[in-house]
């Protein structure tokens, strides 16, 4: 019987200062509880590899403390890697190893674990078994990474930006690996800049910003905290709105400047809509562009930090 | 459900599979030391004695001495005086002769060509103006096999391609494998940091079953080459020289970030031992004061004990010295590795 542990990660007060003045993690608490799937989010430099590299034990913090399945690194390495499953960044597998003979060699780095060719038809390229891995697309190397981290049988995975790069329908189906996964009750950690993948396959994200932890919840929570759910994108022919007064229409929670005019954040949108109509119409102002859309975790960043997640 | 085979045997297994499908590692590994043996083999090979090439230069008696000249030892021409001096200038002649009282012998006293043409040419002209020797002597000619240029070469091929290969197995390897990030993939996994480093010493231990039989094999069939000692040792041997310099392999590669720093680090290595460490000319050709240091570098000790057994059926403890240097060679520099390898 195995006694599942409340957290699987939990780190406190954590740093990572590079030489003397870089600092790449900024004092952040974070806790993943066991059998949810756990987003880390941000643009790209925010921190999110530096952060995961450290819960997986191949880096160590200038400061802070780290349990992962109730275990340090400093006294459980083994035991620990015995349970995790670690999918970097950019893992180049050797070119001329077939995808059979790359799975073979991962399982036997573990004391228990899957059939590797289990493990093949779960990321769908059991009929790359033969094939060496220099041969495979974008969407089936990275598949070929994440099963890699499939074949000890973790209780805790690891992604880190497992679908960057990747075309749609290659992202598709790294989603439903994940999904699976997550069925088996197990508990996942992802990095991305993707909203659409937090929003798809978290549970809970973390927002980091500069090394620091600045929003935490499920991604219907956040997007609910920007007061409205629905987004209205208005672009003028000549003239502004005023944000004060736009702001204090019926259904209006918010309203920000965005590149070529303003977004607001509204709900119900059939309330808001009509009265944003009506309010152009009386100052006389003319429209050159609306447009409606549910509202985002890009949203909620840019609400944040008011930059975009890709500036 | 397959049983999950060893991780050791798995890294073994797998460091095979990726050298045998990276064909111009197989080339230079295995390839490359026998077109050298051949070519070697073929521009040294034992022929009899050249003829030496001598001028006469043109005056009323060049006649007279080119008749006395005539002999299977010598080729000679008669050239004006420009000519003579334009050849043996270039190399075309080794000696001019100029006939007169006293006939004159010009050559350059430096080349080991020059002074034997002086010797066979004063030999010849002295006989012909009736100088009688005063003792009888008699020419035993012999060629023995374990004497020759390739017997000596093959040995020396040996050494070089055990070096060569456990710098580029291992040196390389792991450097590349830091450069792509698969070192710190692996070490994500409860994978050993020994079984990673034991599988580049498991490799280049039974590459040496591959390895030393093909050369010695060819020089066998292609040059008649034999091995005087034993075998056995000659393995036992071959298999310390490639762990000793698995360990210098390991060692280079311990640190460093890219292919490029672990090229020249392994170029430092390899390139002054190819040189002076006895490979196609003896160590014998460097000053007295050198030959401590010579002595001690690993590949001169390996190539030492390698010619030992092999053409003079040396036994171990004829070689031990060498013994000795090429193991603390590899603990040292294993030891150290271990110490400094860079992980993640």
């Amino acid at each position: 019987m195995t006694t599942t542990p409340p957290l699987a990660v939990s780190c406190r007060a954590l740093v990572k200062r590079y030489d003397r003045d870089v600092v790449a993690v900024d004092g952040l608490d974070l806790e993943v509880h066991a059998g949810e799937c756990f987003g880390l989010l941000g643009p790209n430099g925010a921190g999110k590899t530096t952060t995961v590299e450290i819960l997986e034990g191949l880096l160590d913090p200038t400061a802070g403390e780290v349990e992962i399945l109730g275990m340090r690194w400093s006294t459980d390495e083994r035991a620990l890697r015995e349970r995790l499953g670690v999918s970097l960044q950019q893992t180049h597998l050797p070119e001329r190893l077939s995808v059979g003979e790359v799975l073979t060699l991962f399982r036997s780095f573990f004391a228990r674990g899957k059939d590797p060719d289990e493990v093949m038809r779960v990321v769908a390229l059991e009929e790359k078994k033969s094939a060496w891995s220099e041969k495979l697309s974008g969407g089936q190397k990275q598949r070929l990474a994440v099963a890699c981290a499939l074949v000890g049988d973790p209780e805790l995975l690891f992604l880190d930006e497992p679908t960057t790069g990747l075309d749609p329908q290659s992202r598709l189906q790294l989603w439903d690996v994940v999904e699976s996964f997550k069925r088996g009750g197990r508990t996942v950690v992802l990095t991305t800049h993707y909203m659409d993948e937090a929003e798809r396959l978290c549970d809970r994200v973390g927002v980091i910003d500069h090394g620091k932890l600045i929003a935490l919840g499920s991604p219907r929570s956040l997007i609910a905290s920007l007061g409205g759910q629905e987004v209205i994108e208005v672009t003028l022919e000549e003239g502004t709105l005023d944000e004060a007064v736009v702001s204090r229409l019926h259904g209006v929670h918010g309203v920000r400047r965005v590149a070529d005019g303003f977004a607001l954040a509204v709900e119900p949108l059939h309330v808001a809509l009509p009265a944003l109509v009506d309010h152009l119409r009386g100052a006389s102002l003319r429209l050159k562009r609306l447009a409606t859309r549910h509202a985002t975790l890009e949203d909620v960043f840019v609400e944040l930090t008011g930059r975009g997640l890709r500036d | 459900m397959t049983r999950p085979r060893s991780a050791l045997r798995e890294l073994t297994a797998t460091r095979f599979r990726l050298f045998l499908r990276e064909p111009s590692a197989v080339f230079w590994t295995f390839g490359f030391p026998i077109i050298l043996s051949i070519a070697l083999g073929v521009a040294f090979r034992n022929r009899p004695p050249d003829a030496v090439r001598v001028a006469i230069e043109a005056s009323p008696d060049a006649g007279r001495t080119l008749v006395q000249l005539a002999s299977p030892q010598v080729k000679a021409t008669v050239e004006d005086e420009a000519t003579a001096r334009r050849e043996l200038r270039t190399g075309k002649v080794v000696l001019v002769v100029v006939p007169g009282a006293p006939i004159t012998y010009r050559y350059d006293e430096t080349r080991p060509e020059g002074r034997l043409a002086r010797s066979v040419v004063d030999d010849l002209l002295q006989r012909a103006a009736g100088r009688r020797d005063p003792t009888p002597v008699a020419d035993d000619r012999v060629t023995e096999i374990g004497a020759r240029y390739i017997d000596f070469l093959i040995p020396g091929l040996v050494g070089f391609n055990l070096m060569s290969s456990s710098m580029w197995g291992i040196g390389y390897v792991i450097v590349e494998m830091r450069t792509k990030k698969l070192i710190k993939r692996m070490l994500a996994t409860p994978m050993r940091k020994s079984d990673f480093l034991l599988s580049f010493v498991a490799m280049r231990a039974l590459f040496v079953l591959i390895e030393v039989p093909l050369l010695f094999g060819f020089g066998w069939l292609a040059f008649g080459l034999r091995v005087a000692g034993s075998p056995l040792l000659l393995f036992a041997l071959s298999t310390l020289g490639a762990l000793s310099f698995a360990g210098l392999g390991l060692l280079v590669s311990s640190r460093a970030q890219n292919t490029q720093t672990v090229g020249g680090l392994m170029n430092l290595v390899m390139m002054p031992m190819s040189i002076c460490s006895g490979v196609f000319f003896s160590t014998a050709n460097f000053p007295d004061g050198m030959q401590p240091f010579l002595r001690v570098l690993p590949l001169t000790a390996l190539n030492d004990a390698l010619r030992a057994v092999a053409t003079e059926g040396a036994s171990l403890q004829g070689i031990a010295f060498q013994v000795v240097t090429l193991t603390l060679w590899g603990a040292v520099s294993f030891a150290v590795a271990l110490r400094t390898f860079r992980w993640r």
